[in-house]
Formats: structure tokens, C-alpha cells, sequence
């Protein structure tokens, strides 16, 4: 049980993170899930990649384990694509606050269905509105 | 070190440099010059590997190693026939589509934020042909966020606020799904200790009914299934497609479902080909269902859709059901099926959004923004855009396969893998699908060619050429490559032959 | 001129036809001429090749390879020789036709109308000449759509309803039937071009050949066998003379010469031996289920349509009895028929012209005022019913010489029967034109011939059923030298 203890919080961030995403109808919300998706799969890579005493790979006699850096690495592209995933998602939240006036995903989704009911009979008044 | 050695490079790097020269020179025309280029020498670049792959001995490999660090430790891009082919189609849809794009986004994008167009169609670019190219698992992930992130930015740019909520939808959807890829890739590097493409697929025979090797296999399924718009996993598309800008619309189409498509071939016959892991799952079976469903219920939903735009969003997604459905077969004749499909389905697409995107200009009012192409603004379209609609009418026979475009050649190796199987009732499934595009065209046709147009509407008003010409090369290329396939058929037969015969 | 170029000159004449036509298109007088001369100058083509053909030639044509092993190749045989024959010539007259049609009832879109038209003739002549079924596939789809814009010239309503019948049908069984079909011989025969003595394997079993003559019967449903026939009365809705080109010759022709060419050259008559039938049972019923209706049809050009739908299944009757003189009545009938049935559908329409009259009932005393035009519809109604001096007499006599051969005596009860019924609906539409007195309503709107072309054309195809009943020589020996075996 022990020995697998880092595959077991990995395993709860993801069902968490994914919980968060699917159930939750606030735009920020699903961000804050979706981020701790992500975050997940940074322990997925990293832990397996860590000796208990090991040391950053540095070529030296004093040090004899090594943890491999490459997990470390890859992650730190992944934390990157990440950062930039959540900062065009918050902006798009914000672009939609502007729009709509709302972050509630069902809210958005009443406020289209009413655009679009009120459009249905004819669509020529329509045009000179998005001009 | 002579140029041509550095191809590979080139091919990524060149678009991805053109991005943010993009934004640092600001001005919309020099933005579109450079990244038009950009886009342009990349196609060069492509027909240029495309001739060095064919100079090699048969399913022959360039390796190039980045950095000169020598795989398995370095990244190492290698291109093959398969490689080159979707190199040439992705990077030869940008150079059609940025011609096209300056006309169309002048309607569609306030001019202030055109360098910003050009700059993430650039890095939009380098991220497809960067998965493409790349024989690394980790460096795939990484490509195929830089070319979602940019995708979502294009779509969001839309005019109607709707854009907005499908670019947020998309991202979600489309995260979840970079996720699980990087979540299976990550467990097949904990199995075989390697991030190399062709490594892995050499150490993974030893290991293939693992159960980590099992699970990566449904991660990467799923994941890379999200992103090629797998139904049931397609709801971001349709409203992704209808709100994005034109140009955005008709790129995306043709090449960002096809890339994943050629990830999902990497994964299921490169890496898991060689060990029977494929087989130790039910996922032929699910496959086929799958894009079974996609066929009829995905062609079902576009016969009823009021905008034209939306119609063949849904479209495609039954279309990619084609293109799964030869991949569950698992053989040659299906294999070379979904290939043929990528490509055939790629061009007619493309052309019919390209044409959509004239036809929105055609029908707008003088100097205001174009309006959302709803089946009543078609009436009597022939009569005021003759060129545009019968552009789209050519496309539409080649997604219903008629004889003589490049649709029906798919067909017909479809057809042919089902024969192979024996399974009689999933040929009379494909042509009754195909029978369903018929009717969505058709609906297209009777509103362009027999409705009287409004009054005050029947003069001739054509979209500028400018528009036409990307348009048509790509139509008049629909139909070309129904009848000469030396080319698509050649070289997909080959890589089918390559990719499932030399399994034991 | 080599036999192959002539081959690609009679394809692409149609082709640069249309062309002109679309390029002279606010010139109406050029745009007939372009038309009139393109049709001759095809028929002069096509006569050219003829000669060759007879010598026992089979020139052939190359294209181009779509699919590997599988080219879109021609490959002129006797029996697409006569077809070619008959849709090039009928299409001169045809088209001095159309101008007095087109003209005389103000038609609209007059430019679509010959474009259309020149395009339906060049996939006719790769349908004759195709050399292998993807060929003849390519080219039948073609030739579905080209003519669907003529199906729904008018525009209205009704054109769409029924151009939707016309393309539902034809589109949807060719691709649900016959497209698997030829994909099936494909993976089993590794070939699909036509050959003498057929090309299926030798240990193909006899319940898959079953199965596979099957789908190619109701794959074309060109050949209105039924249940697939519901496209043709539909089509109707068409100007005349669409109906009568396209409807009596190429169109519904295209449709029974694949099926004849496919059992004949891809089945061989050899290998379908007691495999036929069900298919002599179910065209009785076709030519007997469709006289019935055309009995009681009171639309004249519906009453034709029920006609063709009966006499298209003669056709396909005398091929599948699989005797050799039956064959050759296959052939023959091919042409007869188109002759006859063009007059019937000319005649039809010059009523229509004159008068726009379109039923039986308000033909009373009709052949007082256009005797040239009744005339014409009594030498067609007698082809029809295969009475000497006609053309359709030659058809029938070996047609029943066949059954003879075969001691098919069901058959010759079918035959028997619907030529009873077919004199029993056409002999009347005479017997009102000549013997009924004017209607009082008739007596209030005088009217004479229709225009001179449209005469003409009548007068010019009503000779040719004659003179197809004295001089039978080409296409019977075109019909004969088709089972000659290489």
C-alpha cells in the first residue's frame, strides 16, 4: 500500500481534476479542474523518476544515486504548456464576461438559445444588427 | 553541411519563426507577407523531403537528429513515406488557405488584430507539420499543444460571440484530451524507458499485455480520439467550425482532425504494430461501431442543420467515421482506405468552406460584416454566385463518392476491406451512408439552384478572385484526384503495405 | 483518322458542343447551330467507326488508371456500336426538334437546356463504349446527374418532387446495388472488363451468381425493371423533347444495354444457365403489370412512360432467356424501340405544342387538324405493338423465335398478352383522332400543324421505323456478330 502511495494521489488528483471539469458549469471553475488534471500527470512523470536519497545527476565521487532528470525535464515543458493552456482559458473567460455578462455555462447557453429562438422567422433585420 | 540535409529543420522551424516576427512587425501586410512565405517555403520544404523520400529504396526513412544528438537520447525527426505525405497536405492547405485568408478576414477580423490572425495560423503551422515530422512521443505532446493553443485563439477570433464559447469548449475538450495522450505516452515511458518512437515500438513486444502498456494503449486511444473528433467525442467541433472565421474554418478542417488521425495510425501501427497488443483489446470492435455510429448518426444530424456552415461540420464528422472505420479493419486495402480518405476528405472539405467563405462575402450587404450563411440567405445563390455554388456542388459529389472525384476512390477501398472480411452487411452500411450525403448536398443544391432569390437580390455578385482562385484549385484538385491517383493511391498502398505486412 | 482517334473525337465532341453552347449562350440562333452541327458531326463520327466494327475490329481507348489494374478504357463492340448509332443519329433529329419545342413554348434557361443536353450525349457514348464495368459505372452516374437538371427544367414544384424520385432512385440503387456489385466482381474476377464468354471464375457457386445478377439487375435501375420504375413517369415532368431522347433512347437504353453487356460479357450466357429464372418471371410481370397501367393512364405522356417502363422489359426478358436468336432480339429491340418510341414521345409533344393538350380524353378528332403528326403516332403505335411495316415487328419475330428455341411457352404467354394490351392502349388514342368528332371546346381554339421543325423531326423518325423494317442489316448484323466469341 505504502509503496504505491504517489500512484494513489496521482490517481485522486486525476479523478478529482476530471470530477471538477465535467461537473462543474462555472467557467473558472472548470479552469481550477482542469489544472489540477493537469497537475496530476506532473506526479505521474516525476515520482517514478525520484530516488528516495538520490541527487540531481551531477558527476562528482561524494554522490552515488542519481534521481533521472529527464522526467524532470519533459514536466517542465508540460508546466509550461499548462501556464499557457490556463492563461487563454481565463482570457476567454474574461473575453465571455464581456460578451455575455455571465460564467455560468448554463446561463451562456440560455442567453444563445434566446438569440437564436428570436432570430428564427426571418433573418434580414438580423443582418443590418450585426453590421 | 549542405541545405538539403537541413530540410527537416527547416520545415518546423521557418513557420514557427515566422510567428513572432509576425507580431513584432505589427502591420497587417507585412505580417500576412511574412507568414504567407513562411507557409509557402514550407511547402517547398515538403515537396522537397517528399522527392528525397522517394529517391530512397522502398518505406525508407530520413533520420534526422536535432541538435545532432543521436536518438534514442536526442529528439530525432524522421519522415517516411506517411510522414512526407501529411507534410505535403498539411503545410500545402496553408500555402492555398493564407492567400485566401487576406480577402476574407478584411469582413471578418477588425483590422487592429490581423497581424495576430497571421501569427497564430503561423504557429498553428509549425505545430501540425511539428507533430508530423517528429519521432519522439514527448515532443508529439508538446506540437500538438502549440498547434491547439493556437487553434483555439483562431476560433475564438470569430465575429459572433458564440466563437468565444465553442474556443472555451474546444480548450477544455481539446486539454483533456493533450492529457490523456501525455498520460499514456507518460506510462509507456515508464514501461520501456524511452520516448523514441521507433525505440519503443522495438522494446514494446517484450512487455505488450503489461497491464500499464493495456492502459496507455486506451489513454492514448481516447485522448487522440478527442482530438480527431472521434463521435461520440465530437461536440466541440460542430460549433468550433460554424463560429471560427472562414479561413480558419476550412484550415482546421483539412488539417487538425487529419494530424491526430496520422498520430492515431503512428500509435496503433508504428509503436503497438509490431506486438500483438492490438489485439489483446476489444478495440477493432469499438472502432468500427464507433465510426458506424459517426456515419449515420453525424450525416443524420447535417441533413437537418439551418446553416450551411454547421451542416458541413457535421459533416465531417461522419466523414472521419470513414477514416476510423478503414483503420478498424486492420488490413491493407482498409488502411490505405483511411489513407486516401485523409486526403480526399482534407481537399473537398477545405474547398467547400473556402467556397462557403466567398459565398458569406457574395451575400453581404455592401460594406457590412458577412452574415451566417443560413439556408434562407442561399436562395437562388446560383444565379447571383454561379462559380461559387457549383464549386460546392463539385466538393459535395466528392463527400458522397460519386465516380470521378477523389471521394469515390476511398469508397471504393473501403468498400473492398469490407468485401475482404466477408461482412456483407457493412458494405451495404457504407454505401447507405454515403446515400445520406446525398441528401445534405442535395438540400444545398435545391436551395441555390431552385429557389427565386429575394427580391432586390438577383443580380450577379461573385466573390473576388482572390477568394475564388485558392478555392477552386482545391475543388478542380477534388476532381483530378479522382482520376489520377498515381499519387495518393501510390503512395498510400505503399505505407499501408509497409505498416501492416511486416508484422509477424 | 485512326479508329482510337475517332473513339476520343466522338467523346469529346459532345464535350466542346456544350462548351460553345454555354459560350454562345445570349446568341440563340448560333447556340441551335453549334448544337445541330455538333450532333451531325457526331453521328458522322460514330458512322466512321462503324465500318471497322463490322470488319470484326474492336478498337480500343486508354485513358487513364485511377484505380491500380482498373483503367477507364473504351472499347467499341457491336453492341455499343449499335447503341452509339441510335443515340448520335436520334440526336440530330432530336435537336431540330427541340429548337421547334424549345421556341414555340417560350421555355426558359434555353441555354442550360443544350449544355445539359450535349452532356448527356457524351456520357451516352462512354456508357456505349465503355470497356470495363468502372468505366461504365463512372459514366452511368454521370449521366444520372447531367440529366437531372433537364429532369427539373421547369423549376416548379412538381420538377423538384420528381427530379428528387429521378435521383433517390437512380442514385440510390447504383450505389446500394450496383456499386458493390462491380466492387464484388472485382475481388473475385481480379478484373472487370468485359470479355466475350463472360470473366466470372469458373468455381464461383451458383447461389452468389444468383446474388450477384441480382445486384446488377436492380442496381440499374436505368432499366425501370420493377420495383425500381418509379423514376420514369416521375422523369415526365421534363420538356418533351427530354422525355424523348432521354427517357425512350439514352437514359432507360443505358440502363438495358448494361444490363444485356453485363450478362452477355461479364455473366456469359454459358455460366447464367438456369440461373435466370426468377428473371423472366419477374420482366413478365413488369411488361404485363406495366401495360395494365399504361391501359388505364389517361396522360398521354404518362401513358408512354408505362409503355417504355413494358417494352424495357422486353429487353430485359429476351436476355435473360439466354438463347441465342433471343439475343439478338435483346439488341434489335434496343434500336427498334428507341425509333418507335421517339416518334410516340415527338408526337406527344407536338400535340402539346399546338394545342397543350397533355390528355388522351382531349384528343377527339385531333388527326383532322395534325394528320402528319397522327400519321407518325399510328407507324410509332404500330412498332410498339410489333406489327409489320414497323420496325418493332423485326424485334418481336425474334423474340419469339427465341422462346420458340427455349419452349419458354410462359413467355410467349406474356408476349402474346401484352401485345393485346399494348394495342389496346395506343390503337384508341387513333381511333379518337381520326374517327371522333371535334369537341365543341376544340371547335372554339382552331389550330394546325405544330411548328415546321418539330413536323420534320416526327415525319424524319417515322420514316426510319419504316425503313428499319425493310432494310434491317446493320443492326442485325451488329446484333449477331455481339455473340460471335473471340
Amino acid at each position: 500500500m505504502i509503496e504505491h502511495f504517489s500512484y494513489i494521489v496521482t490517481v485522486f488528483l486525476m479523478v478529482a481534476g476530471l470530477y471538477v471539469v465535467i461537473a462543474r458549469g462555472n467557467l473558472i471553475k472548470k479552469l481550477v479542474g482542469l489544472s489540477i488534471f493537469q497537475t496530476s500527470v506532473y506526479l505521474l512523470y516525476i515520482a517514478p523518476g525520484k530516488l528516495i536519497g538520490g541527487t540531481a545527476p551531477i558527476l562528482a565521487p561524494q554522490y552515488g544515486i542519481y534521481s533521472n532528470p529527464l522526467p524532470h525535464v519533459l514536466i517542465l515543458t508540460a508546466i509550461v504548456v499548462g501556464i499557457a493552456t490556463l492563461a487563454l482559458g481565463l482570457a476567454l473567460a474574461v473575453r465571455i464576461r464581456e460578451v455575455y455578462g455571465t460564467i455560468e455555462e448554463d446561463e451562456i447557453l440560455a442567453l444563445d438559445h434566446q438569440v437564436e429562438a428570436a432570430q428564427e422567422p426571418r433573418g434580414e433585420q438580423r443582418e443590418e444588427k450585426g453590421a | 553541411m549542405s541545405l538539403s540535409a537541413q530540410l527537416p529543420a527547416l520545415q518546423v522551424v521557418l513557420p514557427l519563426l515566422s510567428a513572432p516576427l509576425a507580431v513584432l512587425l505589427r502591420r497587417g501586410w507585412l505580417a500576412f507577407a511574412v507568414v504567407t512565405a513562411a507557409a509557402w517555403a514550407a511547402f517547398a520544404i515538403a515537396i522537397g523531403l517528399w522527392l528525397q523520400v522517394d529517391a530512397l529504396p522502398s518505406n525508407g526513412v530520413i533520420s534526422y537528429h536535432i541538435g545532432s544528438w543521436a536518438p534514442p537520447w536526442g529528439i530525432e525527426y524522421r519522415i517516411d513515406r506517411l510522414t512526407s505525405f501529411v507534410l505535403v497536405l498539411v503545410s500545402g492547405m496553408a500555402a492555398l488557405v493564407l492567400p485566401y485568408s487576406r480577402a476574407s478576414i478584411a469582413r471578418e477580423i477588425p483590422q487592429e488584430s490581423h497581424y495576430l490572425f497571421y501569427a497564430m495560423l503561423g504557429l498553428c503551422l509549425a505545430g501540425l507539420l511539428g507533430i508530423t515530422i517528429t519521432g519522439d512521443a514527448f515532443n508529439v505532446f508538446v506540437f500538438l499543444e502549440i498547434s491547439s493553443l493556437s487553434a483555439y485563439v483562431l476560433i475564438a477570433l470569430g465575429r459572433d460571440r458564440r466563437a468565444l464559447a465553442a474556443s472555451y469548449r474546444y480548450l477544455i475538450m481539446g486539454s483533456i484530451g493533450a492529457t490523456f495522450i501525455v498520460i499514456g505516452i507518460g506510462f509507456l515511458y515508464l514501461m520501456t524507458g524511452t520516448l523514441n518512437l521507433a525505440d519503443m515500438a522495438a522494446r514494446i513486444g517484450a512487455i505488450e499485455s503489461s497491464r500499464p502498456v493495456l492502459a496507455a494503449l486506451a489513454f492514448l486511444t481516447v485522448g487522440i480520439s478527442l482530438k480527431l473528433a472521434l463521435f461520440p467525442l465530437h461536440q466541440w467541433l460542430p460549433n468550433a467550425y460554424t463560429y471560427a472565421p472562414s479561413a480558419v474554418t476550412a484550415f482546421l478542417a483539412a488539417t487538425a482532425t487529419k494530424v491526430s488521425v496520422y498520430v492515431l495510425i503512428r500509435f496503433y501501427f508504428s509503436v503497438f504494430g509490431d506486438s500483438l497488443v492490438f489485439h489483446k483489446l476489444p478495440l477493432p470492435q469499438l472502432m468500427l461501431w464507433l465510426s458506424l455510429l459517426a456515419l449515420f448518426a453525424a450525416s443524420f444530424i447535417a441533413i437537418f442543420q439551418d446553416n450551411l456552415k454547421r451542416l458541413f461540420a457535421y459533416s465531417s464528422v461522419g466523414q472521419i467515421g470513414y477514416i476510423t472505420l478503414g483503420l478498424s479493419f486492420d488490413s491493407v486495402n482498409g488502411l490505405t482506405a483511411s489513407i486516401v480518405h485523409l486526403f480526399n476528405h482534407g481537399i473537398a472539405k477545405a474547398a467547400i468552406f473556402l467556397l462557403i467563405g466567398a459565398l458569406v462575402v457574395g451575400i453581404a450587404r455592401p460594406g457590412a460584416a458577412p452574415p451566417a450563411p443560413t439556408f434562407d440567405r442561399l436562395a437562388g445563390l446560383a444565379r447571383r454566385m454561379p462559380l461559387t455554388s457549383f464549386g460546392i456542388v463539385i466538393a459535395g459529389l466528392s463527400l458522397i463518392g460519386v465516380p470521378g472525384t477523389a471521394g469515390f476512390i476511398s469508397k471504393w477501398y473501403l468498400v473492398l476491406a469490407a468485401l475482404e472480411k466477408g461482412q456483407l452487411w457493412l458494405v451495404g452500411a457504407i454505401l447507405l451512408s454515403s446515400l445520406l450525403a446525398v441528401a445534405y448536398v442535395w438540400r444545398f443544391v435545391e436551395a441555390a439552384y431552385f429557389q427565386a432569390p429575394p427580391p432586390g437580390r438577383e443580380l450577379k455578385r461573385e466573390a473576388p478572385l482572390s477568394l475564388l482562385i485558392p478555392a477552386w484549385v482545391l475543388v478542380l484538385a477534388s476532381v483530378w484526384f479522382g482520376l489520377d491517383t498515381s499519387l495518393t493511391l501510390g503512395s498510400a498502398v505503399e505505407v499501408a503495405e509497409g505498416l501492416v505486412r511486416h508484422r509477424p | 483518322m485512326s479508329a482510337e482517334t475517332l473513339i476520343l473525337t466522338a467523346l469529346l465532341l459532345p464535350l466542346a458542343g456544350a462548351l460553345g453552347i454555354a459560350l454562345a449562350g445570349r446568341a440563340p440562333t448560333l447556340r441551335e447551330g453549334i448544337t445541330l452541327t455538333t450532333a451531325v458531326a457526331l453521328f458522322a463520327c460514330v458512322l466512321q467507326l462503324l465500318d471497322p466494327v463490322l470488319a470484326g475490329e474492336r478498337p480500343g481507348l486508354t485513358l487513364i488508371e485511377p484505380l491500380p489494374g482498373l483503367p477507364i478504357a473504351f472499347r467499341v463492340e457491336p453492341l455499343g456500336m449499335l447503341f452509339a448509332l441510335v443515340a448520335s443519329g436520334l440526336w440530330i433529329v432530336n435537336s431540330i426538334y427541340s429548337i421547334g419545342y424549345l421556341r414555340g413554348n417560350r421555355e426558359r434557361h434555353q441555354t442550360r437546356f443544350y449544355v445539359c443536353f450535349a452532356l448527356s450525349l457524351a456520357a451516352t457514348l462512354a456508357i456505349a463504349f465503355a470497356a470495363n464495368l468502372l468505366t461504365l459505372f463512372l459514366f452511368y452516374e454521370a449521366l444520372t446527374l447531367v440529366t437531372y437538371p433537364l429532369v427539373t427544367h421547369s423549376g416548379t414544384d412538381k420538377a423538384r418532387r420528381a427530379g428528387r424520385t429521378y435521383l433517390a432512385i437512380l442514385m440510390g440503387t447504383s450505389v446500394l446495388f450496383l456499386l458493390p456489385a462491380i466492387i464484388y466482381v472485382w475481388h473475385i474476377a481480379g478484373t472487370t472488363d468485359f470479355r466475350a464468354g463472360g470473366i466470372l471464375p469458373a468455381e464461383m457457386d451458383q447461389g452468389d451468381l444468383g446474388v450477384l445478377l441480382a445486384l446488377f439487375l436492380f442496381g440499374t435501375a436505368k432499366a425501370a425493371l420493377m420495383p425500381f420504375h418509379r423514376w420514369l413517369p416521375a422523369a415526365m415532368v421534363a420538356p418533351t423533347p427530354v422525355s424523348a431522347l432521354l427517357h425512350a433512347v439514352a437514359v432507360v437504353k443505358a440502363g438495358v444495354f448494361t444490363v444485356v453487356k453485363v450478362m452477355v460479357y461479364v455473366f456469359g450466357p454459358e455460366r447464367l444457365a438456369g440461373a435466370t429464372d426468377w428473371l423472366i418471371a419477374l420482366a413478365g410481370f413488369t411488361i404485363l403489370a406495366a401495360s395494365l397501367v399504361a391501359l388505364s393512364a389517361d396522360n398521354l405522356k404518362r401513358r408512354l412512360a408505362y409503355s417504355t417502363v413494358s417494352q424495357l422489359s422486353y429487353v430485359i426478358l429476351a436476355a435473360a432467356l439466354l438463347a441465342p436468336l433471343s439475343l439478338v432480339a435483346a439488341a434489335l429491340h434496343i434500336a427498334t424501340h428507341a425509333l418507335g418510341k421517339i416518334t410516340l414521345f415527338f408526337a406527344a409533344g407536338s400535340i402539346y405544342t399546338a394545342t397543350h393538350k397533355t390528355e388522351v380524353s382531349q384528343l377527339d378528332g385531333i388527326g383532322r387538324r395534325m394528320p402528319w403528326t397522327m400519321a407518325a403516332f399510328g407507324i410509332g403505335a404500330l412498332s410498339m405493338i410489333g406489327l409489320p411495316p414497323a420496325a418493332g415487328f423485326v424485334s418481336k419475330w425474334f423474340l419469339i423465335s427465341g422462346v420458340m428455341d427455349q419452349g419458354h411457352w410462359l413467355a410467349l404467354g406474356v408476349i402474346l398478352a401484352s401485345t393485346l394490351i399494348s394495342a389496346a392502349y395506343l390503337l384508341p388514342v387513333l381511333y379518337r383522332a381520326f374517327f371522333r368528332p371535334l369537341s365543341a371546346e376544340a371547335l372554339a381554339h382552331p389550330h394546325g400543324e405544330a411548328p415546321l421543325p418539330i413536323v420534320l423531326a416526327l415525319t424524319l423518325t417515322a420514316a426510319g421505323t419504316l425503313a428499319l423494317f425493310l432494310f434491317p442489316g446493320v443492326p442485325l448484323e451488329l446484333a449477331q456478330q455481339m455473340l460471335v466469341t473471340q
